[in-house]
C-alpha cells in the first residue's frame, strides 16, 4: 500500500475474499442490507483463507433459504440442493470424494424443521461435514414465518399472536447425536465467529456451529426492532458464555443465547472408517 | 455362465458389473435385497453402500455421489419412491445421472408391501412437478432386469438423466435362469478436457454423450435445482426459462429411436392387437400361445418415453387393441392417445396383488 502511494500510481489491489467470490457475474448477491448473512460469509472466507485449503478441494452445499444463497457466490464447488436436504446430499459427495474438504451452510428452517433428520444422522455417523446453521430465528426468505427456533412469544408471519411452540437447540441436538465438534456463537462476536469455523474445519466427523444472527428486514421489523443496530444490541444483551451460564439456573437461562465451545472430542470420520471397512473386507478374499 | 436368480439378485449383480459404486437406500419390501447384496458386495469392489435414514435422504445421497463423479444408484418400492419424485426431479433438473429402481407393490399408501402390482407406471412419468421427460425401462422377467439394469446405467450416464427401472415384486422374487454374459461393456463418463475458464456445464453440445466436470476436477462448478443458464448459474427471465425446459426435453427428444425398445410379434391377419409391459405382459404372452386366433403383440421395454408412434402404426386399421395390466389402467390411458379410427380399445386389469392369469386375457381375445 505504502508504495503504491509513494510511487503515485493508482493502486490496483484485490480484496483477498474477492479471490474466494465469483466476482464476474453473480453480484448484486441477493442479502438484505444489514442481514447477519455476510459476516459468517466473511468469517468463513477468512477461515478457510487462513488454514490455506485448496479452492479445488472445498465444497460448499446449502439447501434452501437465504443462508443457503451463499453457495452461488463462492468459487468453488458448490452445492444448491433441495430444502433440508444438503446433508444428505454432501454425504455423498463426502464418501465419494473422501479428500474433499465439505462445508454444509443452512438456516435454522432448513436444517433444523424440514432437514432436521438428516441432521440427526449426519451427526450420528459423524460424516466429516462441518456444518454451520445460520440461526436467525424466522424463514426469512418466504417473508417471515417461524422456524423450529423463534423464542417463545416472539412474532412471525405465521405466529401472529406470539408463538407459543418451545425453541430447539441445534447444538444440543447435535451433542446427544455424537457430533464431534459442537458451537455457539453470533455475528456480533466476529473473532469468534471465525475461530470457531477454524477450528472445525481443523476436527474430524461431523461439526456444527451454530451462529445466531440478525435479520433485521423481517424478524427485526415483526418483534418491533427494525434497524440492525437494535437486533444485534438484543442478541448481545442475551448472549451468556458457557462459563457464565454454569453459575445460572435454567429459569435465568431460559431465553439465553449460551456461547462457547460445547463438545470437542476426537472421533474417526465417516468415511475414513468405511475405508477401513473395504481394506478389512478385501483382505478377508 | 447360468445360474438360477432372483429379480433382485440380477438387478444388483447387473448395477456391480455396469460400474455402480454407490448405493443409497432404505429398507423397503419388496426391493430390500437389492440393498442387502449392494451392502455385502461393493466394498469387495472399493464402492459404497450408505443406509440412509430415509428415502429422502436416499435419492439425495446419490445424486450427491454421483455429482462427484460416482455412478449412483438406489432401490425402493411405491412408498418410498413417491418420497424420492422432489430428489429424482432435481437429478433431472441438474442433469446428474441416477437410477432409481422401484420394485412395484400394491398401494395406495403402505397397500400391499408383499404383493405385486403395476401401479407406478404414471407415478414413473409424472411423480415429479414440474414438465420434463423422463427414461423408464421396465422388464417382463429376471433376465431382461438384468438386461435393463445395465441399459438403465449406460442411459443414465450418457445422458446426464435419472432413469427409472420399473420391475414389480412378482419379478422382483421370482427366480428364473439367467444366462450371465462373461464381459460387459461400461460406457464411463467422460472428464472435460478444457481448462476451467473454457468449461461450460450445460453448454448446448454438451446435452449428452459429451464430457461434464464433476465435483473435485478442478471445474468449480455451481449445480442448483433452480432453472439456470449455461453456466448453471440461477435466473428467472422467460427466454432462459425456454432454454432450460427445451434443454431438458432435447435429451429426450432427439435420442427416441436410441431409447425406444419393444418386443413386437406382428402378424398382418390379426384384426387385435395386444399392448404391454412388465410381468403381466408374459400372461398377455401366453395368453397368445393359447388362442389360434391371429394377434399381433407389442411388449414395451422402454415405457417411458412412450412409443406413440409405433403404436399408432401397429394399431392402424385394427378392430381392437386389448391392454392387459395390473392397475386400473394406467398404460390403458397412454395407448388411448395413439388410437385413431374407429379402433376399440379393451383395458383388462386386475388390481387385488396376484398375478393377471393369462385364462384372464383370454376370456377378452
Amino acid at each position: 500500500m505504502a508504495s503504491a502511494k509513494a510511487s503515485g500510481k493508482k493502486h490496483s489491489f484485490t480484496p483477498m475474499v474477492h479471490t474466494y467470490l465469483r466476482m464476474d457475474n453473480r453480484f448484486p448477491h441477493v442479502w438484505c442490507p444489514g442481514c447477519g448473512i455476510g459476516i459468517l460469509f466473511a468469517a468463513l472466507i477468512h477461515a478457510l483463507h487462513e488454514l490455506n485449503i485448496p479452492k479445488d478441494k472445498i465444497l460448499l452445499a446449502s439447501g434452501i433459504g437465504c443462508t443457503s444463497r451463499m453457495p452461488g457466490y463462492l468459487d468453488t464447488d458448490t452445492f444448491h440442493v433441495l430444502h433440508g436436504r444438503a446433508l444428505a446430499a454432501a454425504t455423498g459427495v463426502k464418501l465419494a470424494r473422501p479428500d474433499m474438504e465439505v462445508i454444509v451452510v443452512g438456516g435454522d428452517g432448513d436444517m433444523l424443521a424440514i432437514g432436521g433428520n438428516h441432521f440427526i444422522h449426519a451427526a450420528r455417523r459423524n460424516i466429516g461435514i462441518t456444518c454451520i446453521v445460520l440461526n436467525n430465528y424466522n424463514y426469512a426468505m418466504t417473508g417471515g414465518q417461524q422456524s423450529p427456533t423463534t423464542p417463545r412469544d416472539m412474532f412471525a408471519t405465521t405466529a401472529p399472536y406470539g408463538t407459543i411452540d418451545d425453541p430447539a437447540d441445534a447444538c444440543s441436538l447435535a451433542e446427544a447425536s455424537g457430533a464431534a465438534f459442537v458451537a455457539r456463537t453470533t455475528t456480533y462476536n466476529f473473532v469468534q465467529l471465525k475461530r470457531f469455523v477454524k477450528t472445525a474445519l481443523s476436527r474430524k466427523g461431523f461439526r456444527l456451529i451454530e451462529v445466531v444472527a440478525q435479520c433485521p428486514t423481517i424478524f427485526g421489523r415483526l418483534n418491533r426492532m427494525p434497524a440492525t443496530k437494535d437486533l444485534i444490541t438484543w442478541i448481545k444483551g442475551h448472549t451468556v458464555t458457557l462459563e457464565a451460564a454454569k453459575k445460572m439456573d435454567a429459569d435465568e437461562l431460559r431465553d439465553k443465547i449460551v456461547t462457547g465451545v460445547f463438545v470437542d472430542r476426537e472421533v474417526e470420520e465417516y468415511s475414513d472408517r468405511y475405508a477401513r471397512l473395504i481394506k478389512k473386507v478385501r483382505n478377508a478374499h | 455362465m447360468r445360474r438360477l436368480v432372483s429379480g433382485n439378485e440380477a438387478c444388483a449383480e447387473a448395477a456391480l458389473r455396469a460400474g455402480i459404486r454407490f448405493f443409497g437406500g432404505y429398507p423397503i419390501t419388496p426391493s430390500t435385497e437389492i440393498a442387502e447384496l449392494m451392502a455385502e458386495e461393493l466394498p469387495r469392489v472399493g464402492g459404497v453402500f450408505m443406509q440412509m435414514e430415509d428415502e429422502i435422504a436416499s435419492i439425495m445421497a446419490i445424486v450427491g455421489a454421483s455429482a462427484a463423479g460416482v455412478p449412483s444408484m438406489t432401490a425402493t418400492s411405491g412408498p418410498g419412491f413417491s418420497l424420492m419424485q422432489e430428489g429424482i426431479g432435481y437429478a433431472a433438473m441438474t442433469e446428474i445421472p441416477v437410477v432409481v429402481v422401484d420394485v412395484m407393490r400394491g398401494g395406495p399408501a403402505t397397500g400391499l408391501p408383499t404383493k405385486g402390482s403395476q401401479g407406478d407406471l404414471q407415478q414413473a412419468r409424472w411423480g415429479t412437478h414440474g414438465d420434463h421427460p423422463v427414461v423408464v425401462f421396465a422388464p417382463r422377467g429376471v433376465e431382461e432386469t438384468f438386461a435393463l439394469t445395465l441399459r438403465a446405467v449406460d442411459v443414465s450416464e450418457r445422458l446426464r438423466v435419472p432413469v427409472i427401472l420399473l420391475t414389480d415384486e412378482f419379478i422382483g422374487h421370482m427366480r428364473e435362469i439367467v444366462s450371465f454374459p462373461s464381459r460387459v461393456e461400461v460406457y464411463h463418463r467422460q472428464r472435460p478436457r478444457v481448462a476451467s475458464s473454457e468449461y461450460v456445464h450445460y453448454a448446448e453440445e454438451n446435452n449428452y454423450n459429451a464430457p461434464y466436470a464433476s465435483y473435485g476436477g478442478g471445474y468449480a462448478i455451481h449445480l442448483t435445482g433452480l432453472t439456470h443458464r449455461a453456466d448453471g448459474f440461477p435466473i428467472n427471465d422467460a427466454p432462459t426459462i425456454r432454454w432450460n425446459n427445451e434443454r431438458l426435453r432435447a435429451k429426450i427428444e432427439d435420442n427416441l429411436a436410441y431409447l425406444e425398445d419393444n418386443y413386437i410379434d406382428d402378424d398382418p391377419d390379426a384384426d387385435t392387437l395386444i399392448v404391454a409391459v412388465g410381468s403381466s405382459a408374459r400372461s398377455a404372452y401366453e395368453a397368445k400361445l393359447l388362442t389360434d386366433k391371429p394377434l399381433a403383440y407389442i411388449r414395451l421395454l422402454t415405457l417411458w418415453p412412450f412409443p406413440d408412434a409405433t403404436i399408432h402404426r401397429l394399431a392402424r386399421g385394427r378392430k381392437r387393441v386389448v391392454v392387459p395390466e395390473m392397475n386400473d389402467g394406467q398404460l390403458c390411458r397412454e395407448v388411448q392417445r395413439c388410437l385413431s379410427g374407429d379402433t376399440e380399445l379393451v383395458s383388462v386389469t386386475r388390481n387385488d396383488g396376484s398375478m393377471l392369469t393369462p385364462q384372464e386375457v383370454l376370456e377378452v381375445l
